[in-house]
């Protein structure tokens, strides 16, 4: 036998091998599909998002990796790009008026990803509905409008 | 919360901030994360949100073992509190990123008890053997696992001389949002990394000050006006397996 | 020359070639099942804790890595020691040297918490980590073997197969080296944290590699109905014998070594006198199977060495090489950190005592799964490409013994 199928022959093992995981393994497990027309997702809280609405279709996993390592590594916590404030702006109401979690398929991180057949894990760690202390802060403004108030009350 | 609800939030909150200022210009109402400590001891001023870590500051601990309660649990639930894992756990297999430590000299019957957790050395062995650099030393001497690369291979629990660390062993639900934790990655004391940043101190320190002994304190080791280098240049300190020439960030007195 | 001589030909594809592929396969998709399982429900499914996070199935694929590594001594032997009488081999052991690492990562890899993420560890690096190191190591073995192999099995490349497998053996030294340093390399473990880890797993590949070696050539020339020739099984017989004994010499070495610092006191009395399973595993398993008895096997003047006992002898030494691996990777863990010296320390964290382990059927699923991958990767090697000589007769494959190589 020729040589060079000594080399096809353990790529063809090689490859084996690695194919052999589960599918469900591959974060990108179809071919993903920036390109074709999504689905609507539902819109965010306010007008805009946190970058142009087209860019960050395009680019919000570069962006939210990038923060991830600038918070991780350099602890830089601003607020633009942090996944807490996507999920916060970009909460989707339940039937129960409650926002929903991920595994919900109205979740605004699967209205376009189940489409395109992205897979991401994010979830499995992160908290995929807005934050409990967005309601603590509903009652905090309250308390501060109280105070405002008061202040606006006594004069300058 | 209604939808239009959360619509009128933008302006609100610019009033909110307004309120803020004139509050604290006020009475020195203490709002802010961060003024708070500056208050009680200067340790921890808050770092602007865009500024990364820099090596000015190492943050440590230093742990008094004579003002540790037996039996008290109060930094472990606090930890657990904060960071949401179960400090009812004892499983081999459950999570405790602190816990404590009972000792017993079989020669005197002397008895003591103490916190163990990460000791946040300055050589961590655990940041030696990880082959995708997701174990890592921060530059203020925090050391943690980056979990989003984190194969979780184990091989930094191997190397951890305080088993320090933990694995997920099964898939988690419901956990804090500041404190993201996921099956099949390996995790720590972060010496409560998004509260330091946020110029606060780590839970387990809150509250045994809060409630309990006051065992533990927490400061800028680089600082030497800080309150713990203070004590660790006054008192005899020990750090654990000292031997290994790791440098922790933890030390202990009268152990 | 006699190395011309040699026709190497393909295995035939009869009933008893497929219906072994078939049952291996069906040991691989077990063990790609039960790696599924415990990726699905996480580590909670296995035996292993945050104590002993290292279990069955690290025992296994280490088992297999020095294993591969130690395959690749016939060849190695052949071409650069010139060994003649083994040179018919050397393709086959290149073969194997390759299956059985790859058996050995997949285990490895199916293990880890976040498999999927194997791309990280593949563009990421630590280059403080030995096991980053390894990543290479390993990746590169396979490499260098194929290039051993093509080189021996491509008639006008011939003349490299020395400088070529002079490259393999220095590889495969080092491999070996850093699959020892993941454990010489712990500071903190008192079971650990010798630099004797490297050469005893040396000698360990050695014993290992041979044994599997023996028994798969033997097993491949039965089912061929190829003529094997009872000179050379004693020779390798006696060559595993005295592998066997470097084994024995490191590990007395080893213990002996720890014994004399009382630092490491704790530990040795844990595994030579009072440690349970793991004493039992390391006198009975790893010292008498593994060592004592191959050795008396092979190498006792009194004993007409005969197929049949080099086939007992390489048994003896694959079963002693798992609890040998039992003793240093699980009882390794499971003795207690020492933190405070002299202390009696209790914690809920298991500080202080031995930690509890019980490995639990998926982990020997996804072990033995690696095990039957290797297997399929060197039968089904066999039977495509032209790894097996015509005949491994004395009549025919000695000849070369007594003449210069090619
Ligand atoms: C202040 C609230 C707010 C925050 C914070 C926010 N968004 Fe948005 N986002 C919106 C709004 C409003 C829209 C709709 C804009 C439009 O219709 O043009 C939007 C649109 C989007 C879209 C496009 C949806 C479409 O219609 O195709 C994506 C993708 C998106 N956001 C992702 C993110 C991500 C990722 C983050 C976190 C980095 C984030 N958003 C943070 C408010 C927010
Ligand atoms: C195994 C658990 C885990 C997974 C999976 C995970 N993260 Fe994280 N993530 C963390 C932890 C832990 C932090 C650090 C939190 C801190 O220090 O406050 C973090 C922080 C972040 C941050 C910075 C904090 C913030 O809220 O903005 C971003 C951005 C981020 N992750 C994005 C992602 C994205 C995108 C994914 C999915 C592709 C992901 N993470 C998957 C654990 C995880
Ligand atoms: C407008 C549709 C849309 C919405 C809404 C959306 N995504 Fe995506 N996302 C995509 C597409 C399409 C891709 C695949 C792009 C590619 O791989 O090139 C993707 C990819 C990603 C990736 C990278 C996945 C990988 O395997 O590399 C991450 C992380 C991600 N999205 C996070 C989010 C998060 C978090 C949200 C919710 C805040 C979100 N996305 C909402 C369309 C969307």
């Amino acid at each position: 036998m020729a040589p060079s199928s000594v080399f096809a022959i353990i790529l063809a093992a090689l490859v084996l091998s690695a194919s052999m995981a589960p599918q469900h393994w591959s974060a990108r497990a179809a071919e993903p599909s920036t390109g074709v027309p999504v689905p609507k997702p539902p819109k965010g809280r306010g007008n805009e998002c946190v970058a142009e609405t087209d860019y960050i279709r395009r680019y919000h996993m570069q962006l939210l990796d990038h923060q991830r390592d600038d918070t991780v590594h350099e602890g830089i916590r601003t607020k633009q790009f942090s996944l807490k404030q996507c999920i916060d702006c970009h909460a989707v109401q339940g039937p129960d008026n409650k926002p929903v979690a991920y595994d919900d398929p109205s979740h605004f991180c699967r209205s376009c990803h189940d489409y395109a057949a992205v897979a991401i894990d994010c979830f499995e760690c992160h908290d995929s509905k807005p934050q409990k202390s967005a309601a603590a802060r509903e009652a905090f403004r309250g308390s501060m409008l109280a105070l405002e108030g008061y202040l606006k009350a006594r004069g300058p | 919360m209604s939808r239009d609800h959360q619509r009128n939030n933008a302006p609100q909150e610019q009033s909110r901030r307004d309120i803020l200022r004139g509050a604290a210009a006020l009475g020195g109402l203490a709002l802010a994360p961060g003024v708070t400590l500056h208050l009680i001891g200067g340790e921890a001023a808050a770092r602007p949100a865009d500024e990364a870590v820099s090596d000015t500051h190492r943050w440590g601990m230093l742990i008094d073992a004579g003002k540790c309660g037996d039996g008290c649990q109060e930094c472990v639930t606090a930890c657990a509190d904060e960071n949401g894992w179960d400090p009812d756990g004892k499983l081999p297999t459950d999570a405790q990123w602190i816990r404590k430590i009972d000792l017993r000299d079989p020669k005197s019957g002397a008895e003591r008890t103490l916190p163990m957790m990460c000791q946040h050395c300055a050589s961590p062995p655990c940041v030696d053997v990880c082959p995708t650099g997701a174990s890592f030393k921060r530059a203020d001497g925090i050391v943690l696992v980056d979990k989003h690369t984190c194969i979780g291979c184990r091989y930094c629990v191997m190397a951890c001389p305080y088993n320090a660390r933990s694995f997920v062993h099964e898939p988690l639900t419901d956990q804090k949002a500041h404190a993201p934790r996921g099956k099949g990655t390996v995790e720590s004391c972060t010496m409560c990394v998004h509260r330091v940043d946020a110029g606060k101190q780590p839970a387990c320190v809150e509250r045994c000050n809060d409630a309990a002994g006051g065992a533990m304190l927490f400061g800028d080791l680089n600082d030497p006006t800080s309150e713990i280098s203070k004590r660790i240049a006054t008192y005899a300190t020990a750090r654990v397996r000292a031997d290994l020439g790791l440098d922790t960030g933890v030390y202990y007195r009268n152990i | 020359m006699a190395m011309a001589r040699i026709t190497y030909r393909e295995i035939d594809g009869g009933t008893t070639y497929w219906s072994l592929l078939l049952g291996l396969s069906a040991l691989v998709l077990i063990g790609l099942g039960s790696a599924w399982y415990m990726e699905h429900h996480g580590h909670i499914v296995t035996g292993m804790s945050n104590r002993i996070v290292w279990g069955i199935p690290h025992v296994f694929a280490i088992f297999l890595i020095l294993a591969a590594s130690g395959a690749l001594n016939v060849a190695s032997i052949a071409s650069v020691f010139e060994g003649a009488a083994y040179k018919p081999l050397a393709r086959l052991s290149g073969l194997m040297a390759i299956a059985l690492l790859i058996g050995g990562l997949a285990v490895l890899v199916l293990d880890l918490g976040r498999p999927e993420r194997l791309i990280v560890a593949m563009t990421t690096y630590n280059f403080k980590s030995i096991f980053a190191w390894n990543i290479f190591l390993y990746t590169g073995f396979l490499v260098v073997v194929m290039a051993y192999l093509f080189v021996q099995m491509e008639p006008t490349m011939t003349r490299h197969i020395k400088a070529v497998g002079w490259f393999a053996l220095v590889w495969r030294l080092v491999l070996t080296s850093g699959t020892g340093s993941i454990f010489g390399w712990l500071v903190a473990r008192q079971a650990y944290d010798a630099a004797i880890m490297a050469p005893l797993f040396i000698a360990m590949s050695f014993a290992y590699g041979l044994a599997v070696f023996i028994l798969v050539l033997m097993a491949a020339c039965k089912i061929n109905r190829r003529p094997l020739g009872g000179a050379l099984v004693n020779r390798l017989g006696k060559l595993l014998g005295v592998f066997a004994g470097a084994v024995l010499y490191m590990t007395a070495m080893m213990h002996l070594t720890n014994l004399y610092a009382a630092e490491h006191g704790g530990v040795e009395r844990f595994i030579l006198a009072d440690g349970g399973v793991y004493t039992a595993a390391f006198w009975l398993g790893h010292i008498v199977v593994g060592c004592l008895a191959p050795m008396a096997l092979m190498l006792s003047p009194n004993l007409r060495t005969s197929r049949l006992l080099v086939a007992v002898a390489s048994g003896l030494v694959i079963v002693g090489a798992i609890a040998h691996l039992y003793v240093i990777i699980i009882g390794g863990q499971a003795f207690p950190l020492l933190m405070f010296p002299g202390q009696e320390v209790s914690s809920s964290f298991f500080d202080g005592v031995v930690a509890p382990y019980s490995p639990s059927l998926p982990e020997f699923g996804l072990a033995l799964g690696g095990v039957a991958l290797a297997l399929a990767i060197t039968l089904g090697g066999m039977r495509v490409l032209r790894f097996m000589p015509q005949s491994l007769a004395d009549d025919d494959a000695s000849p070369a013994a007594n003449q210069s190589p090619a």
